[in-house]
């Protein structure tokens, strides 16, 4: 932990200087920066003091790590990958048990206010946050106290960003995203299922060589990732617009690849980058392979079902019941009592004149 | 001046037939035969009715291109460049869906400038126990616990309720939800996203606010079905002139009914 600078770290691992300026071009370019931001992260990886980042693990299912450390790029993943692992990561750090918790303390005592939280999974707040100890303590106590004087909260994936699975109804162990339980440190969400591995290198170089966390947008998320549905930029948008669906699995259409939006694709309103980054180093993403989005990176994605339906189920109206089969019952049920009260005001309306012609007969 | 519901008050229950004094009593059946079978009164003003049926033309077209993006016709075969159907569709309902705005908006000035009548659907008086009491009055009317109908020169208590509670807000409810997913496609430098995108955050997931908009959808067809049925049938027994009044502006009332 004594070198001063990452590159001071990256030079002691063995990394050449050449490989130090190219990984600065490439995330550069992946940020969307002009060439001349390659030269200013060189700089400052060279110059500014390291910042250390702890790696939490809540309740979660290490999918955000396993996505992490298959970055496309191998340079990418070295590099980044020695930008953080060294201070702490229970999963992927060499020291274990008591050794490695007093990495924590050490951190938190020593770089107060310089150092990154970055937490995979969330606290679960039932029972005391009783349903996800580590090292001893209920998590959700462990994240206060590594929050406590941190710079700033990396939420890596659906889990710390929105709950994702475990939060899903009815959410027994009451898990609850970190922007909950952490109210007064900057957070960047990075969410997905896991989010992709080049956006989340991304993120960490832009926010470890720059020193400050890149623009969000009103959720949280950086705007260079999270700005545009996966819809806007998806291949088969032609398809869309020309009205041609997959109308079953494994029909002619699929076969063509058409639109996957009859098959329950949630593309539309889904914000990620999958449609432009792409999966395990650009080669697909789910729409390319021939299924549908299933909005992984958006709030409470698993409660907003079904998969493989356009029209989402609404809470509270029993298994199935969508905003047409309510809709379609009240505007029958409406049609019904027109027909009804019709009829029986027809009658009244005859009994009324013949009633009045009596009277004005007599 | 009067009392906030003069507009919506009975006509059956006094005497003020050219509906001068704040209080409309324009026909009183049971007094003494007046000289002419009708008296009418001129209520809805001519930018009243014309965003009226505007209004009608671009709700229908929303309705049916609304249904049609959620679910959507059997698939186009062919070049995906030789088609343009959902396209089409959306751009219909986007076209419509400004015509809507629009409406709503020169109906809400029309509401500031125009007569009282004008002003009727924008709230619901609930704090007027004359009002609600009619109300209950008209809801046994319709369910023919009432032998005569009272009459008005602006809408109904019941109508009232059905066009604020189940139209108007509901359609500011719509332009809120659509112009907020119209922002999503139109990009974080535009206008509808500067206006409306903060109505997403309401959800927080985009697809809870397609899921509401189709909702809203649903009422507000709920609400046609009622209010065309209403109006056929109000027009039939009620003693008064209702659907042309949507026509000429003027509310007939028929001696004899
Ligand atoms: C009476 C008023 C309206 C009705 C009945 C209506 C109905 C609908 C329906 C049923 C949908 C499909 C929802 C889904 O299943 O995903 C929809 C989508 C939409 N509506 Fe409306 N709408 C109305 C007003 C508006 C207005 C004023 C706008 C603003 C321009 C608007 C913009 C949109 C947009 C952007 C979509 C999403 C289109 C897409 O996902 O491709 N709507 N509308
Ligand atoms: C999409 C369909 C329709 C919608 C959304 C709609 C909406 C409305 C609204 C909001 C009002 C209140 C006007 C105001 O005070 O500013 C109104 C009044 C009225 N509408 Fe419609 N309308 C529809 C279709 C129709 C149709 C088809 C008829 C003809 C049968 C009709 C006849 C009337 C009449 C007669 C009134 C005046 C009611 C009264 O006398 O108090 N409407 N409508
Ligand atoms: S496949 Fe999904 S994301 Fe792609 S155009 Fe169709 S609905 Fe949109």
């Amino acid at each position: 932990m004594g070198d001063a600078t990452f590159y001071d770290l990256f030079r002691r691992q063995g990394i050449s200087r050449r490989s130090i300026l190219k990984f600065c071009g490439l995330t550069a370019a992946s940020l969307g920066l002009p060439p001349a931001a390659a030269a200013q992260i060189a700089q400052a990886l060279e110059t500014k003091p390291r910042i250390p980042v702890l790696w939490l693990h809540g309740l979660e299912c290490t999918c955000c790590s396993e996505s992490f450390i298959r970055s496309g790029h191998p340079l990418v993943k070295d590099v980044v990958l020695s930008m953080i692992s060294l201070d702490y990561d229970d999963t992927i750090m060499a020291a274990a048990g008591h050794q490695a918790e007093a990495i924590i303390e050490e951190i938190v005592e020593t770089y107060k206010g310089r150092y990154i939280v970055a937490v995979e999974g969330n606290p679960p707040l039932a029972n005391d946050g009783m349903y996800c100890i580590v090292g001893g303590k209920p998590f959700v106590e462990r994240l206060r106290y590594a929050c406590r004087d941190a710079q700033a909260v990396i939420a890596w994936g659906s889990c710390a960003s929105n709950g994702c699975v475990q939060a899903a109804r009815p959410n027994p162990t009451q898990a609850t995203p970190v922007h909950k339980v952490i109210t007064d440190k900057p957070i960047v969400k990075v969410p997905g299922c896991p989010p992709i591995a080049e956006v989340m290198t991304g993120v960490i170089s832009y926010i470890l060589t720059f020193e400050r966390l890149p623009e969000l947008d009103r959720q949280g998320r950086p705007m260079m990732f999270y700005s545009q549905r996966i819809h806007d930029k998806c291949y088969r948008r032609a398809h869309f617009d020309a009205g041609q669906y997959v109308e079953k699995w494994d029909d002619e259409n699929a076969r063509k690849g058409f639109c996957l939006y009859k098959m329950g694709c949630k593309g539309p309103t889904t914000y990620n980058a999958c449609s432009t980054v792409g999966w395990n180093d650009g080669i697909s993403f789910p729409i390319k392979s021939g299924h549908g989005c299933i909005g992984c990176s958006e709030e409470g994605f698993w409660d907003k079902g079904p998969f493989y339906s356009r029209l989402t189920q609404v809470a509270g109206f029993g298994i199935e019941a969508n905003a047409d089969t309510i809709g379609r019952t009240a505007a029958t049920g409406a049609l019904a009592v027109a027909a009804v009260h019709g009829g029986l005001s027809a009658v009244k309306r005859l009994r009324d004149t013949r009633q009045r012609d009596k009277d004005e007969q007599g | 001046m009067g009392y906030i519901f003069d507009s919506t008050s009975a006509v059956d229950q006094g005497a003020d037939p050219d509906g001068k004094k704040e209080n409309f009593y324009a026909d009183d059946y049971a007094k003494p035969v007046v000289a002419d079978e009708y008296r009418s009164v001129y209520v809805y003003e001519a930018p009243i009715r014309l965003w009226h049926w505007v209004n009608v033309c671009a709700v229908i077209t929303l309705m049916i291109t609304g249904y049609l993006i959620g679910v959507p016709l059997p698939s186009a075969n062919g070049e995906a460049s030789e088609w343009f159907v959902m396209g089409y569709i959306r751009y219909a309902h986007f076209a419509a869906g400004y015509v809507f705005a629009v409406g709503i908006l020169v109906r809400f000035w029309w509401g500031a400038v125009g007569n009282r009548f004008a002003r009727q659907v924008f709230y619901l008086p609930i704090w007027s126990r004359r009002w609600t009491s009619e109300l209950a009055y008209q809801l046994r009317w319709q369910t023919f616990l009432e032998r005569k109908p009272l009459r008005y020169l602006g809408h109904n208590p019941l109508a009232h309720v059905a066009m604020t509670a189940l139209f108007l807000y509901p359609a500011l409810f719509m332009i809120a939800t659509g112009f907020a997913m119209y922002s999503e496609a139109a990009g974080r430098d535009s206008w509808q996203h500067a206006i409306f995108y903060w109505v997403i955050d309401i959800w927080g997931n985009t697809i809870d606010v397609h899921l509401w908009h189709r909702m809203g959808m649903w009422t507000i067809a709920c609400f046609v079905i009622v209010h065309v049925y209403a109006a056929v049938r109000e027009d039939i027994m009620s003693g008064q002139s209702v659907i042309g009044v949507m026509f000429n502006g003027e509310r007939l009332f028929k001696r004899k009914f």
